[in-house]
């Protein structure tokens, strides 16, 4: 077993990077890979409480990396799904505990036992973001379909490419169907004109998010969910299967039929 | 014709193409650090540095960003004025 490590990046912040990182994680564990999820984002640590393992953190990243612990000790492992783990942030520490090799390091050494590394990077274009790109071997962008999400997703994708960890792909996150229908919100088209690279999701917007992250469970283990389809598609995708992308409009109903032979261009 | 049908069904007013076109600028400016003041200088430039050798129509000039994939190019379409005027005015 030799890990994959893949990097969730954004930019900007409050687009999905840690709901997504968690999710991905949950839905190839729950394929039976071996997975680890690291969070990245030293003194503003998330994915624990996403997760719902905040209760269970006794050491952190940086106990390992300064060598207060060993990295196995400050590993948790998920109750639900045996085999996914978490290396949770520091909360009391900043960006500059950690170095862009000792990421590189501490992924090396945990390699040999996972199948992936997902890595869940802070916002931003500094430090945190370096330190979570640098042992990555896969990019994925997170973006949502509005004008500043997708000028930082371009940005960040142009650093991932002159840090040579491109090609970067992309997930749109929080797509509304409803207003992609009326003209109202860009589309998946739209913004893969604009950023040029290859599509790995697309992941509507889902209440059911809001639900689970409350609860600490990943959406990805609700069946129900449209939002935990998208991101158990986009694991399976990231995993080497090929999986159709989701039909988000709603094309039965009186109205969905009406509005697509009033505009045939649209949507 | 797709633009043909949005522009009669008032598509191309509706605020994702907006976003849409606005971002397409901002990326443009983003990606190759150049604002749209030191463009027009970059033009203003171009022209006088050609005009020196070849006569050419200032006016008819069109020098544009365009983007193919991630890749930005300047395109420069620069007629020359016929050499038959250039010898009737030397």
């Amino acid at each position: 077993m030799v890990a994959k490590v893949i990097t969730v990046t954004s930019g900007k912040g409050g687009v999905g990077k840690t709901t997504a990182t968690a999710n991905l994680a949950a839905a190839l564990a729950a394929e039976g890979y071996k997975v680890v999820c690291i969070d990245a984002d030293i003194g503003l640590r998330n994915l624990d409480v996403v997760l719902g393992l905040e209760n269970r953190i006794v050491y952190d990243i940086v106990d390992a990396i300064e060598g207060r612990c060993r990295l196995r000790q400050a590993m948790i492992r998920d109750k639900r799904l045996p085999e996914l783990f978490l290396i949770p942030a520091a909360q009391t520490r900043d960006k500059s505990a950690v170095t862009p090799s000792d990421m590189v390091r501490l992924c090396d050494e945990i390699r040999p036992e996972f199948d992936y590394i997902l890595i869940d990077s802070p916002a931003g274009i500094e430090r945190g973001f370096r330190n979570a790109i640098a042992p990555a071997d896969i990019a994925v962008v997170i973006t949502n379909p509005e004008v500043s999400a997708v000028r930082d997703a371009d940005r960040i994708i142009g650093l991932i490419e002159a840090e040579e960890k491109g090609p970067a792909r992309l997930i749109i996150n929080r797509i509304r169907p409803d207003l992609v229908r009326r003209g109202e919100m860009l589309n998946t088209d739209d913004v893969l004109e604009l950023l040029a690279i290859e599509l790995i999701g697309i992941v509507p917007d889902d209440e059911n998010v809001v639900t689970s992250t409350n609860q600490g469970s990943p959406v990805a283990l609700n069946g129900k969910s449209r939002a935990g389809q998208a991101f158990r598609n986009i694991a399976r995708r990231l995993a080497g299967d090929k999986v159709p992308f989701m039909e988000l409009e709603n094309h039965n109903g009186l109205f969905g039929r009406l509005a697509r032979l009033i505009r045939p261009g649209g949507a | 014709m797709n633009s043909f049908l949005d522009r009669i069904l008032g598509k191309d007013r509706k605020s994702a193409h907006q976003a849409k076109e606005r971002l397409k600028l901002v990326l443009i400016h983003d990606r190759t650090d150049l604002n749209p003041g030191e463009m027009d200088a970059l033009k203003d430039e171009l022209i006088a540095v050609i005009s020196r050798h070849v006569a050419i129509d200032p006016g008819a000039v069109r020098i544009e960003m365009s983007q193919e994939g991630r890749e930005q190019r300047l395109i420069a379409d620069i007629p020359l004025k016929p050499a038959v005027r250039r010898r009737a005015s030397g």
